[in-house]
């Protein structure tokens, strides 16, 4: 390829928000009813009927406002934006436009050791529309208002991210503030954290952006680097043949694994935004926002740093362990019931990051670590209580004894199974003793084979040394 | 001859009630025989509910009987627009896309006027979704003016003034976008007052232009008109445009006096093509003041000339928005001429929306175009804060501000139909209200020599509802214009 293109992404995140009721109306905000089961004359946009702003919709935002360094109006106004479609009962949405409810924040983001800032556009309310439903329906289509109204907030970041892996980052980085904050579930798949991504490419060290296509319809963060990677090769390869970007909306096909064009019609809206009349501008005083200031959780990054100074474990650990408000709680009440930092943070790295729900307690786990550090089971043991642990759900203490698995510390029977090991290998016996050192581990091994990995290795060590050492 | 009983005031009725000399049953039968007499020529209701009304009266007289009076307007019947939404009863706004919607909710001042015990009779015709001023853009059928049967009633609240006229029902509810309480009542010949924007709420009003929109009375007097003003206002936390103010009681503001009162004149509005009997009326009403010792003043209203372009480019933008929800998906009209979701929303919308709801469409939609918004909705809100401005500077010289409510007396079924800009013409006195957002009363000053009513409009302070009701009911006292009848 003749030229170098540098990437230029920004993104759109629709983070559904928690609150228990819709934004304008008293319906609830459940996921999963009977459809139109949760819909009131507001939310089905009836004749005559008024929206009414839900506090908490606004509180929810200013939390995330302030999470991400942005400053806050003191008046921001709802926008109406007008279409048509049947999910959407009155014909128009209302949103924010001229008048958002924050700007100017930022993200802090690592990628490959480096750290990064990413800046926020703006956050803005809005409410989200229903669902068309046309599967498994002839000659039909139904809608689905359920969704209509549940509240959304748009976090629109600046054209500062410049790869997949960078945008990747920062949709973790802002899912983990929303789940920490309490303000969003960050659920991907089921869409109540949704992601468009805006990309452009231009030659490197150029200054002015290339024309920008916008992609819709990412619902995972593997999809969102395999959709701007595909992005960005298909524009190289457009450029690269002398041809031209078209400012359009593409959306991904997860089957295909490709960026295809949404036909024009569907794209080219005029919006026809004006302030919507129905609502009075929301006042934000300053002793409102210290208010919410005062609510605000620790935050990944402050919780991080405690973590490193605080239980003085490395700072990979602690970046690792705030990557979710669940595993940080976890890992602390371990601490609080134990104190080996260090040695809980390995077990939760190790084993249960991945899981959905922590399958185990603070009590189980800690339990555990204590055995081992008594010396109660090995090390190697261990992996075999806390597999059992996970299917039985018992306290380590109770499996190890069901199991007979505690270690084997006595001198004695440690002697007994070296000596049986010593004899049925009579030649390794005497090439150690002709200097052939190496053969240490070999015996250590076998020992431990025989006791059903059960022998205390310190003393097995200790032992096999001497008994080797002295000619019998 | 003696009086029947449906002519009588709200608060006449009300007395009767009280000192038992008459019934409520009695009270709606007569509205019901009256209607059954003058309907047929009139044509003021799109729907009567004539049973259910019945039935109600005999509830409420079980409790009146005992001398329980909920309020003043306990056992009275009562008109109601047709874009209000009353619960379980057809809601049309005179449109075909809504023929056959029926709202499972009441709007709050149908909530607190059945709080209130009234009765109402039916739901009155009206420009389609408003848009209008003669009532003859209703989908359904044209209201005649009582006083004229070959001429238009006003609008859009032409049914709602012309029951009233009529004697159909007591007082009636309309809706004041640009001047469809006061414009009608002043060619009707009744009282009709538009509240400060959130006053009263709007919740259950369809709307048409929902900054400008605004509930009020069209009534017999002065005094009905307060007695439900007192009835309908006071916040609404449904509405978040309502007002936070809490309630008076307008009754007060009934007094004959006025002196110490400051009324402005406002040079702007004496412009050509008023009707030369409008202007001597107004002039004789403002001496009248004068009389009972009130000081009058010219004032200034600079950009009133602009009231009516400023005013149709916003109540359109407003309006196209909120008609989109008529789409043929989930209520109202739908076309069965449908194969596709395109040929739904167009021929739904073609099919129900009659030419002028059409055309105000158009217009709003184009005024918020990308491109043409910055030239006409924007342009248009900074003029509305110059209303605005230009009021609260001259009342900061004066308590009231008097002008005619309409330029010319009721005119003739189909004489402006095909010109739009005429029609738009006949609101010109009543629109810088709604812009502003301040109140206005229209009362009875008279006839013209071919015998047709005159009203003149007196707006007022944000919440100067009491000065306005003063000022009217001095004027009604002195003058004995409400008394005039149409002869039907």
């Amino acid at each position: 390829m003749a030229t170098k293109y540098e990437a230029v992404i920004g993104l759109e995140v629709h983070a559904q928000m928690l609150t228990r009721s819709k934004i304008f109306c008293g319906c609830s905000t459940s996921f999963g009813s009977q459809p139109n089961s949760q819909t009131c004359p507001v939310c089905l946009g009836m004749p005559g009927v008024l929206p009414v702003l839900n506090k908490k919709v606004v509180e929810f935002a200013m939390k995330t406002a302030l999470a991400t360094h942005c400053t806050i109006g003191p008046l921001n106004q709802f926008a109406r934006k007008n279409y048509f479609y049947p999910d959407l009962p009155k014909g128009y949405q209302i949103s924010q436009f001229e008048l958002p409810l924050a700007e100017r924040g930022r993200i802090e983001i690592e990628v490959n050791g480096e750290g990064k800032k990413i800046r926020i556009t703006r956050i803005h309310l809005e409410e989200d529309a229903g669902k068309n439903i046309h599967e498994g329906i002839e000659d039909a289509s139904y809608v689905d208002l359920n969704r209509t109204g549940v509240p959304l907030m748009e976090i629109v970041s600046e054209p500062d991210i410049r790869s997949s892996e960078e945008a990747a980052a920062y949709l973790k980085k802002l899912r983990n503030i929303l789940v920490y904050l309490e303000v969003c579930d960050g659920n991907l798949e089921e869409g109540s954290f949704r992601c468009d991504a805006n990309v452009s490419i231009r030659p490197a060290g150029q200054a002015a952006f290339g024309t920008r296509t916008e992609l819709k319809n990412i619902n995972s963060f593997r999809f969102v680097q395999k959709a701007i990677d595909f992005e960005i090769k298909r524009q190289e390869q457009v450029l690269e043949e002398g041809g031209r970007i078209i400012q359009e909306t593409r959306l991904w096909d997860t089957q295909k694994q490709v960026t295809v064009p949404m036909r024009s019609k569907e794209s080219a809206h005029d919006y026809r935004y004006f302030p919507e009349p129905d609502l009075v501008p929301v006042k934000i005083s300053s002793e409102w926002i210290e208010e919410i200031r005062k609510t605000l959780p620790e935050l990944p990054e402050a919780k991080k740093e405690r973590f490193v100074l605080e239980y003085d474990i490395p700072p990979y650990d602690a970046s690792v362990l705030t990557q979710s408000k669940k595993i940080a709680n976890f890992f602390e009440a371990c601490v609080s019931l134990y104190h080996q930092p260090k040695a809980i943070s390995n077990w939760i790295m190790g084993d249960l990051l991945n899981e959905e729900e922590i399958p185990l307690s603070p009590e189980q786990l800690t339990g555990m670590i204590e055995l081992i550090d008594k010396g109660v089971i090995s090390g190697k043991i261990a992996k075999t209580v806390f597999e059992e642990m996970l299917k039985t759900k018992k306290d380590a203490r109770a499996i190890v004894e069901e199991k007979g698995l505690l270690q084997i510390s006595d001198d004695e029977s440690i002697l007994s199974l070296i000596d049986r090991v010593m004899k049925e290998s009579p030649e390794n016996v005497e090439q150690y003793r002709k200097g052939k050192e190496k053969l240490f581990g070999f015996f250590v091994g076998q020992v431990m084979k025989v006791s059903g990995g059960k022998a205390n290795p310190v003393k097995l060590n200790e032992l096999l040394f001497k008994k080797l050492k002295t000619p019998s | 001859m003696t009086m029947k009983l449906y002519q009588l005031t709200i608060h006449q009725a009300h007395q009767l009630l009280r000192k038992k000399e008459i019934t409520s049953l009695e009270l709606v039968k007569s509205v019901f025989e009256r209607i059954d007499q003058t309907e047929p020529k009139i044509s003021a209701y799109n729907e009567l509910r004539k049973e259910a009304a019945l039935k109600e009266s005999e509830q409420f007289d079980r409790k009146i009987k005992e001398g329980k009076f909920k309020s003043p307007l306990t056992g009275i019947p009562l008109g109601l627009k047709d874009n209000i939404c009353s619960a379980g009863v057809r809601t049309t706004c005179s449109s075909k896309i809504l023929g056959d919607f029926i709202p499972p909710y009441d709007a709050t001042v149908v909530k607190k006027l059945k709080e209130s015990e009234t009765i109402f009779v039916g739901k009155t015709n009206m420009d389609e979704f408003a848009m209008g001023s003669s009532t003859e853009n209703s989908a359904f059928k044209k209201t005649r003016n009582p006083w004229d049967l070959e001429r238009i009633p006003g609008g859009s609240s032409g049914g709602s003034a012309a029951a009233v006229a009529a004697d159909e029902c007591l007082g009636a509810l309309g809706s004041d976008t640009g001047g469809s309480i006061r414009q009608p009542a002043a060619l009707c010949g009744v009282v009709g007052l538009k509240p400060t924007y959130g006053l009263v709420s709007r919740f259950g009003l369809v709307a048409f232009a929902s900054s400008l929109d605004q509930i009020g009375p069209l009534a017999k007097d002065v005094t009905d008109a307060a007695l439900l003003l007192n009835e309908i206002s006071g916040h609404d936390p449904m509405d978040s445009t309502s007002s936070l103010r809490p309630s008076e009681d307008y009754l007060k503001a009934l007094r004959p006096e006025v002196k110490g009162l400051k009324i402005g004149i406002p040079k702007e509005y004496l412009i050509k093509g008023i009707d030369p009997e409008i202007e001597k009326s107004v002039m004789s009403a403002v001496n009248l003041w004068k009389g009972l010792g009130a000081e009058v003043v010219e004032i200034s209203l600079p950009h009133t000339p602009y009231a009516v372009a400023t005013y149709y480019i916003l109540a359109t933008a407003e309006a196209s928005s909120n008609l989109e929800r008529y789409d043929g998906v989930r209520f109202g009209y739908r076309s069965s001429e449908v194969k596709n979701l395109n040929d739904l929303y167009e021929k739904s919308r073609a099919e129900g929306f009659g030419p002028e709801v059409k055309r105000r469409i158009m217009l709003g939609t184009y005024a918020l175009s990308s491109g043409y918004y910055d030239a006409y909705y924007k342009k248009a809100q900074q003029v509305r804060t110059l209303f605005i401005k230009d009021f609260t500077d001259a009342f900061k010289k004066v308590d009231a501000i008097v002008t005619p409510t309409t330029p010319t007396p009721a005119f003739r079924l189909g004489e402006k139909v095909q010109d739009p800009l005429q029609m738009y013409l006949s609101d010109i006195f009543t629109i810088s209200a709604n812009l502003a957002g301040i109140p206005a009363i229209s009362v009875p000053c008279g006839l013209s020599s071919t015998g047709l009513p005159i009203g003149i409009q007196i707006m007022g302070r944000y919440f100067g509802e009491s000065t306005l009701l003063n000022l009217a009911y001095a004027y009604e006292q002195a003058s004995g214009f409400h008394n005039q009848k149409p002869n039907l």
